[in-house]
């Protein structure tokens, strides 16, 4: 298939392109995420051992199962740029719409930095060479992802496609190569993990190992960022949704297997490169290397999929005029948010530049829970606002409300994880959300068309 | 052979970077603000698509 990329200005409008399927999607997803098994879980097994980041690993898959289900029936009725952003904006209110926003931007950009600096950091170690810094592989990395973004998204979540799915085999290939039937071969699962360390810390450990327990799968819901961007997103947002969740529990168990058995806890919870790391440990070469070259692919993946949805949200805050409007523009040829790429660009350098791995992350996760915990109290309100049968819905999530509460729940829990971790942190980010309401609430507000921000055609809601 | 990918990276990202300057320049200096921001949210697009495939 190849498309003409004339510039393409119909009558007077130009919009992004909807060239998308549900294998995009899958790679948006999946890409972003991936990149936690190779480093960013394995910090939980510091926190309360290698059991803890087994049973984190099932608790919170269970948390992003929730997120699936819910962000896979919202998104695929209210299809627009924005994914969360758009949901607020129609069932909460303008005010939640605006926090989600940058709960997004933050999230996304905060997990590129974190992604360059991982790429950086792992070719600085690979080479070992005197004075080599990561600096210009922390460049490249943003800048080339940058420019790919901005030349069009289906090129740019076709090589997230490729890239995404090497990174997915190298961990499916090394599980296979370790025997993982046997024990004693090569892994030793039963002489690392004894009655006598599993929780080290009891399971106060457990409750803490939430705070990297969402790495396993944090981003998975920025799927619904493309929704603008799928030929049929009522049906491709939640098929891509799902199938990104299944192959990321998969892949965890995975990673946590081998890993587990390869590696004592004390190590693994302080290694920034646990898969690459299991590669050396089974003494293969050929492994060694492809799990390094996986290491930076799924980095890329990632930081690649972070460009592609932070500046949809922000291009989405644009064009309802809750940041200037100049934001919105999309690019004649490419038919991509441009200027969106171009603002978060520098941003993203300079947070690379100056900020620590462990900072960036923390911040990444901070603004993902508080998206979550959104979330769930949205999917209330709008079964409430809009029951089963008042609006055509794309897909229709079973058990409700039961994955609300499950999500609400296990919110609560990873904020008192990140708090006994960085307290601090949280606290400072909760009164910059707070400052920047009190901003948008009596300053900006007054800047947004409030009729043309409301664009689904649904009927009234229940109550009003 | 690593400092030279070094070197290459930042090479790399100035070409990159310069050229997506240029290219924003030359777009915004041909097209008008209303053009360029006239995307809607909820619009179908697949109904008004030009593109050959």
């Amino acid at each position: 298939m190849t498309i003409a990329l004339e510039p393409a200005v119909h009558g007077d409008r130009v919009s992004l392109l909807r060239v998308l399927g549900p294998a995009h999607v899958w790679a948006l997803g999946v890409g972003i995420v991936l990149v936690g098994e190779f480093t960013g879980w394995n910090f939980s097994a510091d926190k309360g051992g290698a059991l803890a980041a087994l049973i984190v690993c099932w608790i919170v898959g269970l948390l992003y199962t929730s997120v699936a289900m819910i962000d896979s029936e919202v998104t695929s009725t209210v299809a627009a740029a924005g994914g969360q952003y758009a949901q607020a904006k129609h069932i909460v209110g303008p005010l939640m719409a605006f926090n989600v926003a940058l709960f997004l931007v933050f999230a996304y950009t905060m997990l590129e930095v974190s992604d360059a600096i991982l790429l950086g950091d792992t070719i600085v170690a690979k080479a070992g060479v005197d004075g080599l810094t990561h600096n210009s592989f922390i460049a490249a990395t943003i800048v080339v992802l940058a420019w790919l973004n901005y030349r069009g998204v289906l090129m740019t979540l076709n090589v997230n496609f490729i890239i995404t799915a090497i990174a997915y085999i190298s961990i499916v290939i090394l599980f296979f190569s370790v025997s993982p039937w046997t024990q004693g071969a090569v892994l030793k699962l039963n002489e690392l993990v004894t009655p006598g360390n599993a929780l080290p810390y009891g399971w106060i450990g457990v409750i803490a190992a939430f705070q990297f327990g969402i790495w396993y799968y944090l981003g998975i819901e920025g799927t619904t960022q493309a929704a603008e961007e799928v030929r049929s997103p009522a049906r491709s947002l939640p098929y891509g949704t799902m199938a990104g969740m299944i192959t990321l529990l998969i892949a965890a168990a995975m990673t946590w297997y081998v890993c587990a058995s390869l590696m004592p806890w004390e190590y693994l919870g302080i290694t920034y490169y646990p898969l690459w790391d299991a590669g050396k440990l089974t003494g293969s070469p050929l492994l060694e290397n492809l799990l390094f070259i996986a290491t930076l692919l799924a980095a890329i993946a990632s930081a690649n999929g972070c460009i592609n949805d932070a500046a949809r949200a922000w291009f989405s805050l644009g064009r309802d005029r809750y940041l200037p409007s100049w934001f919105s523009a999309v690019h004649p040829r490419y038919r991509t948010p441009y200027r969106s790429i171009l603002f978060l660009l520098p941003i993203a350098l300079a947070f690379a530049f100056i900020a620590d791995l462990n900072q960036a992350i923390t911040f990444s996760i901070l603004s993902g829970v508080l998206q979550y915990t959104f979330m769930s109290i949205n999917i209330m309100m709008f079964r409430k606002k809009w029951p089963l049968g008042s609006i055509r819905r794309g897909y229709t999530h079973p058990f409700h409300p039961l994955p609300a509460i499950v999500l609400f729940c296990l919110c609560v829990v990873t904020f008192f994880a990140i708090f006994l971790g960085f307290g601090s942190q949280l606290i400072a980010m909760v009164a910059f959300y707070f400052l920047i309401s009190l901003w948008f609430h009596f300053y900006r507000y007054k800047f947004v068309r409030r009729g043309d921000q409301f664009t689904m055609p649904w009927p009234k809601p229940q109550g009003y | 052979m690593w400092v030279a990918l070094s070197y290459a990276c930042w090479g790399i990202s100035i070409v990159l970077a310069l050229w997506m300057l240029y290219d924003w320049f030359k777009v915004d200096t041909t097209y008008s603000e209303e053009v360029l921001t006239s995307s809607r949210e909820g619009e179908l697009e697949a109904v008004s698509e030009k593109h050959r495939i």
